[in-house]
């Protein structure tokens, strides 16, 4: 088994130089700037905090950074009696 | 012309202090007037790799500060007489460096030597840019390896924006050197190659220093590694990239490369 092992180990090289070269477009692209998908989780959570009481434990913010794409995810849990207020 | 050098990269340990000794003898075994200069203040080693630590009397910091004149503070090697150390202070903080104290000691350097090289602390914090503002050229030092890879990005962008000849709009002149490379490493998958790095980083190569017992059994001795053994693969690659340094044009090779059957048959590309 062990003999063998060595041919499905991937060599580790290529993935080291696909995370930097990801890594490294997007950190060009910030330094200097504010970094865009920052500003918009900021804002995003400011404008639903105006109409609904966030709890900070039911904020579910994941951020992805993708070689074309950044994806930003906002999970907000909005109690229904926070609704019912609104309405 | 003098010619200010400064030898940078972001990430601790890479070999800076390694490279500044070793070009700084290389370029001045040439027969070209040459200082080496300590700006690392509080965490000076640049004396210790030059084998100079116990003939320090004065340091940049007392230059800077007007308690002794420069010619008091430079300690000519005793190996190579074209040689010279300005070394840090080790008891001050960084804080007393100040950015026209540095400019006068470069522009009186200017006007004694060929080459002045800055080694620079890590970091990117006032020392580092300060090492860095007056300098002609720059030399990158990276292993190959993510985060120095990724520390040296962010070297390149504050020298194409903190430097003098940056805010004067003109464009300073950046080099790769590589350092703690192993050829066979590489060629199994399990280092970053030197296309790779170039390729992310995309400034010119100016050397590839490869991984060697010599480097640290030079800096055991305390001399550069150049001087220590003239014929060993690091000293061979050293002077290579100082005459590179100097405007001539050297074919790249990688030191101590093992070619496998397969790349002896067919040849191998140029990096």
């Amino acid at each position: 088994m062990s003999l063998f092992s060595f041919l499905n180990k991937r060599s580790s090289a290529p993935t080291a130089r696909e995370r930097l070269q990801v890594l490294l477009a997007h950190e060009r692209a910030t330094v200097g700037h504010a970094d865009l998908v920052g500003l918009l989780r900021e804002e995003i959570l400011a404008v639903i905090a105006k109409h609904v009481q966030l709890d900070g434990d039911k904020v579910s913010v994941t951020m992805e950074r993708g070689e074309h794409v950044s994806t930003l995810e906002v999970d907000i849990e909005i109690p229904v009696t926070a609704s019912m207020r609104a309405a | 012309m003098a010619k200010v050098i400064v030898v940078t990269s972001g990430k601790g340990g890479v070999g800076k202090t390694t490279s500044t000794a070793a070009l700084g003898a290389a370029l001045a075994q040439r027969g070209e007037k040459t200082v080496v200069v300590d700006f690392d203040v509080g965490l000076r080693n640049l004396d210790l790799v030059m084998g100079a630590e116990r003939r320090v009397v004065y340091d940049l910091i007392n230059v800077v500060q007007g308690d002794a004149k420069l010619n008091q503070a430079l300690i000519r090697d005793k190996r190579l007489e074209t040689l010279h150390l300005l070394p840090a202070s080790q008891t001050r903080d960084k804080d007393n460096l100040t950015a026209e104290g540095v400019e006068m000691v470069i522009d009186e350097l200017r006007k004694s030597f060929d080459w002045i090289i800055c080694d620079s602390p890590a970091g990117i914090e006032r020392g580092a840019t300060l090492a860095m503002r007056h300098a002609d050229t720059a030399v990158v030092v990276t292993n190959p390896e993510v985060s120095s890879v990724r520390d040296s990005d962010r070297i390149i962008g504050l020298l194409d924006a903190k430097t003098k000849k940056a805010e004067n709009g003109e464009r300073m002149e950046k080099h790769l050197l590589l350092t703690r490379y192993d050829p066979n490493r590489a060629e199994r998958g399990d280092m970053l190659k030197v296309d790779d790095v170039l390729e992310i980083l995309s400034i010119p190569l100016l050397g590839i220093i490869p991984e060697s017992m010599d480097v640290l059994r030079a800096s055991n001795l305390g001399a550069p590694v150049t001087l220590n053994d003239a014929a060993c693969a690091p000293a061979l690659a050293y002077r290579d990239a100082a005459r590179r340094l100097a405007g001539e044009q050297v074919p790249m090779t990688i030191p101590g490369e093992r070619r496998g059957f397969m790349n002896k048959l067919f040849g191998r590309r140029a990096a």
